[in-house]
């Protein structure tokens, strides 16, 4: 354990994962030197608020910040921020940035997250947004006056939130997106519906099941959006728009390594992507053995659990990573929260409370398997109902009984 | 072990009462958590770190 105590680690993303990591590491006895490289300049924060809190100007930048500057110089780490990773030596463990530094370690932890897609087009438009960092929440919340139109492009958890955050501002909102009724494709029909209501009943023009052709404006770069075309060839005027449809594994400074990438860095059922190499957070696609398969989970406890089994396994105590998959989201005062998933096809049953009154748990099956646990404004009995789930899993796992 | 919750802060996860359900529990209405003990055991303390460092908005904090 010695050698292990006392080894160099760079981890590479200094978000909620990669922090995690390292304070994991020193809480289990890590004293070696401990680096952490971003490519943003700012101290690590937060990203839930973003689409929440944050933007709707309820939390200022100190109340987003993941530690106080205090707790971050107590874990004895290096942070090299503004620097972007761009070439990883799997064998040598070494990284190069963009401004020619090389850091090599014993152990190398990849947390660089997620970036958002585009739509094709779209960076040539004032005014069109993706919402990923803090410097695109402040541009965004610029926007977001009392009055304007919002056309928020994707109708998956971040964009549904932003609606209802911009709706709260009191903005005339649009939201549109290929699932038929926002976050369907997370929450299922029961959920999706009762969310599509509260959204209705807020006043967001709902525009699902269609696709965005393109953004209209005005001509020449930096020219202001002015419009969202749909695939019917529908207009929705626009004075801002969000794109929110998805992410990817910010993976491409790993392309040439050796490490395989198939969305996300492929690692074993410990999140180890190559000898001494680990990946954790929303870039890392590992083998969930309760669950038979790969899976990449972009979620923030999700985060934080990965990052303390990965940081067990640098220290030499692993074992396999097996979480219940957990989100949960807020919208006008709602929280909503899901373990597991709720599949197409999957048969949902309320269990407790009533969707009448605004509270409930529904469980949802998959051939009479029990796949998720839905949870409507009633966070506490959805917990003591995730403990079926977990049970379920946990029996699943033969090597682990 | 002293333990302090900052309940402002807490999203109602219930990552704490998965992690250590005899120190923390959540309120009926909304989710909310609350400490049923804020001077654990020191056996407990494994479970009640383990809980500090699950909880996505780090509202629980512990002095030893």
């Amino acid at each position: 354990m010695t050698n292990h105590l006392g080894q160099d680690v760079l981890v590479v993303g200094a978000s909620a994962a990669g922090l995690s990591t390292a304070e994991a590491l020193r809480r289990g006895g890590h004293r070696g030197r401990l680096t952490l490289i971003d490519a943003e300049l700012h101290p690590p924060y937060d990203r839930p608020p973003l689409s929440k809190q944050f933007l709707s100007g309820a939390w200022n930048d100190a109340r987003i910040a993941l530690r106080p500057p205090e707790a971050l110089s107590e874990l004895d780490a290096d942070f090299v921020l503004g620097e972007r990773a761009t070439h990883l030596d799997v064998a040598q463990r070494r990284v190069k940035t963009n401004t020619g530094r090389v850091v090599s370690a014993d152990s190398v932890v990849i947390a660089t997250g997620v970036r958002p897609r585009r739509l094709a087009g779209q960076e040539a438009f004032t005014g069109a947004h993706v919402l990923r960092s803090v410097d695109d929440a402040r541009r965004l919340r610029a926007g977001l006056r009392p009055g304007r139109r919002l056309v928020v492009v994707g109708n998956g958890v971040l964009g549904s939130e932003v609606a209802a955050t911009a709706r709260g501002l009191g903005l005339s909102v649009s939201l549109v997106g290929s699932a038929e009724q926002p976050m369907g494709g997370q929450l299922g029909d029961l959920g999706a519906s009762e969310l599509a209501a509260v959204h209705r009943a807020a006043g967001v023009n709902l525009v699902g099941g269609h696709h965005v052709r393109s953004l209209i404006g005005e001509s020449g770069r930096g020219g202001r959006v002015t419009g969202v075309v749909l695939d019917s060839g529908e207009v929705l005027p626009a004075d801002e728009v969000i794109v929110a449809i998805g992410s990817e594994p910010a993976t491409d400074w790993l392309i040439g390594s050796g490490l395989e990438l198939d969305d996300g860095v492929l690692c074993d059922s410990r999140c180890r992507a190559a000898d001494g190499v680990w990946a954790v957070g929303d870039v890392a696609r590992w083998e969930h053995l309760g669950l038979g398969g790969t899976i990449r989970l972009e979620n923030r406890t999700n985060a934080t659990e990965q990052a303390i089994a990965v940081a067990r396994d640098v220290l030499g105590d692993g074992e396999p990573y097996l979480p219940v998959p957990f989100f949960w989201t807020d919208q006008y005062g709602v929280k909503i929260q899901m373990y597991g998933a709720i599949p197409p096809g999957a048969r949902t049953e309320v269990v407790d409370g009533d969707p009448a009154d605004g509270r409930f748990v529904a469980l949802a099956h998959d051939d009479d398997r029990l796949v998720g646990v839905l949870g409507w404004g009633i966070p506490k009995q959805t917990r003591v109902r995730r403990q079926e789930l977990a049970e379920q899993m946990a029996a699943s796992v033969p090597a682990l009984r | 072990m002293k333990i302090t919750l900052d309940q402002d802060k807490c999203v109602a996860s219930g990552q704490c009462v998965t992690a250590a359900d005899s120190v923390f529990d959540q309120r009926d209405e909304d989710g909310i958590a609350v400490l049923l003990d804020a001077e654990p055991s020191p056996e407990r303390e494994a479970e009640v770190r383990q809980a500090a460092a699950v909880c996505p908005v780090l509202a629980i904090r512990i002095q030893s």
